[in-house]
């Protein structure tokens, strides 16, 4: 089987995490004929030539269908794929692999515990919390849950900063609430929340939590158990893996008491027309043949990420985004979205009266990738009275050379609109 | 690539409209209106019309947010089509659809042969295919009100 190696010129030193650019080969080209400035990892990172191998190997030596086979590439298959989820156990210190469940990405793992764990056990009258700055992907899904069972679904405030309202959310925590779903990073305003707090005071009130993590985990060092969180949801694609691989972490206890998310293949022990029994877990949450191959490609990421080490990361990116907001606090005219205590890897501005939008337009022109629009968070434009906002988003290849480019790139906007 | 090109997107004629666009805001007595919707950037325009019983269209206005692009180009194009008739807009949405993709649009039939004048501005466009939408967004709410269909349009 494929061994991965470790072929990043990262080492543990602040001042080589600079280097890693040279790790990812799509940095490595001209846009516009500009060298490309990539800024958009908070919607999807770019791979290092280690995930892209591993996944490429893995395709051209190893595939074969996972738990099925008695032949040596269904072996090879299914050691790759489990491997993988070991990582993810240790990445995350989980319990047990029997807590770490594949899933598509963030989205299918909040949907699989709003259908799985939160329906069967909700009923007209009952409440779910969130915030007013979740993604999309943790607000719909609870709101098909609502319509399904007549459940209320309860917004907890942001304050001017992008900060969420503590006081107000806890006040919320009555005993008609069955979960408490909350982003560990914002994304579109990059506002860390609390989740440990809360978490513990969510508990004292008998109420389970899910967070979001999607852009978390490719920022900071989560620990599952430190955290207590019951759930934790993350995709692979905003941490240097493939897209369409993702993580429902879960305490075991719970996942022991939930029905299957869906029917099919490999979550089954023994299927008759009279009845079927269900496979263990994880694989009881795994219907169907999985994304082998991407599951080994989040595996590799993880190897990266922790070869860097994420103490690292953090440091590397936090004086990058310091870098950034002061650069950019520089210009006259830029209003800056999202200003919390404490935050990751994003800042959303508006510049002037320039459409998020055109901005867009003008920095790629210039080679530099950035996100406009509402960022799949169209509640929290509503709240600051804006249609979409320009997001730079930043992962350890950024550096403050990318900075600067944005900088020149926004003043050449300007000029033009003059 | 140049400025240049970003100089012929963002020429002075469509920063002028993006700024101060022209017939903005609601009508009275409005016969035909649409909503155009483009998500990819959070575009949102409702054209409004008032077409009298000889199908000329007596006045048109439009309101909503979007980026320079869509907001002058519904404000060139409220500007363009007050005083034709429908037939003639529509020629107009075609010539427009031609102009910015490359395709005329069935929708107006073969005679569209019409002078663009100031809608030429548009064409910088052209250049930039992620922006084609935008400029696109109020020519398909103006196709949409004179077809009377209700639902919103959305460039996806």
């Amino acid at each position: 089987m494929n061994q991965l190696s470790n072929n990043s010129t990262c080492s543990d030193s602040t001042t080589s995490i600079a280097e890693c650019r040279a790790d990812f080969p799509a940095l490595d080209q001209k846009i516009n004929d500009h060298p490309l400035v990539y800024l958009d990892s908070a919607a999807s990172s770019q791979q290092p030539s280690s995930v892209i191998d591993a996944v490429s190997s893995y395709q051209k030596h190893d595939h074969a269908n996972v738990h099925r086979g008695v032949h040596t590439l269904s072996h090879r298959a299914t050691e790759a794929y489990e491997g993988a989820r070991d990582k993810i156990v240790s990445f995350i210190n989980a319990n047990s692999r029997r807590e770490v469940v594949f899933t598509s990405g963030t989205t299918q793992a909040i949907n699989l515990v709003a259908q799985s764990f939160c329906r069967p056990r909700m009923r007209a009258g009952d409440k779910i919390v969130i915030t007013h700055l979740e993604h999309h992907s943790n607000i719909v899904p609870w709101q098909l849950l609502c319509e399904q069972t007549g459940a209320e679904l309860t917004v907890a405030p942001i304050d001017e900063k992008g900060q969420v309202e503590i006081l107000p959310l806890l006040a919320m925590l009555d005993e008609n609430v069955r979960l408490l779903a909350i982003a560990h990073v914002s994304n579109a305003l990059g506002s860390v929340l609390p989740v440990k707090s809360l978490i513990s005071e969510a508990h004292s009130r008998g109420i389970p939590v899910l967070v979001d993590g999607a852009q978390a985990v490719p920022h900071l060092a989560v620990d599952v158990q430190d955290l207590d969180c019951d759930f934790y949801a993350f995709s692979g694609h905003k941490m240097f893996g493939p897209t369409g691989i993702g993580i429902l972490y879960a305490k075991e206890a719970l996942l022991e008491k939930m029905p299957p998310y869906q029917g099919g293949g490999d979550m089954i022990l023994e299927v008759s027309f009279g009845g079927t029994t269900f496979n263990d877990l994880p694989y009881k949450f795994e219907a169907g043949t999985p994304n082998i191959s991407g599951a080994v490609g989040l595996g590799a990421a993880v190897d990266y990420l922790q070869n860097i080490g994420m103490a690292n990361v953090t440091r590397h990116e936090q004086e990058t985004l310091n870098y950034m907001t002061s650069r950019l606090a520089d210009l006259d005219d830029v209003r800056m979205i999202g200003t919390a205590d404490e935050k990751a890897s994003v800042q959303s501005f508006m510049l002037g009266d320039i459409h998020p939008h055109d901005l867009g337009t003008i920095l790629d022109h210039q080679g530099v990738a950035i996100r406009t629009g509402h960022h799949c968070a169209m509640p929290v434009m509503d709240f600051f009275g804006i249609p979409g906002t320009a997001r730079a988003s930043l992962a350890i290849y950024n550096g403050k050379s990318d900075i600067d480019r944005l900088v020149q790139a926004l003043q050449t906007a300007r000029t033009i609109f003059g | 690539m140049t400025q240049d090109e970003l100089r012929e997107l963002y020429r002075e004629l469509i920063l002028d409209h993006a700024r101060s666009p022209r017939h903005f805001g609601k009508l009275n007595n409005v016969s035909h209106m649409a909503e155009g919707i483009n998500p990819l950037c959070g575009d949102k325009l409702k054209l409004y019309f008032r077409i009298g019983e000889n199908k000329v269209i007596e006045d048109a206005t439009f309101e909503g947010s979007g980026c320079a692009i869509s907001v002058a180009s519904a404000s060139l194009l409220t500007d363009t089509v007050i005083g034709l008739t429908t037939c003639q807009a529509m020629d107009y949405f075609s010539a427009i659809s031609e102009l910015l993709v490359g395709t005329r649009s069935d929708a107006a039939g073969d005679k569209a042969d019409v002078d663009l004048g100031k809608l030429k501005a548009l064409q910088g466009v052209r250049e930039f295919p992620a922006r084609v939408k935008c400029a696109t967004l109020a020519w398909h709410g103006l196709h949409s009100a004179i077809q009377q269909r209700n639902a919103p349009v959305s460039t996806e």
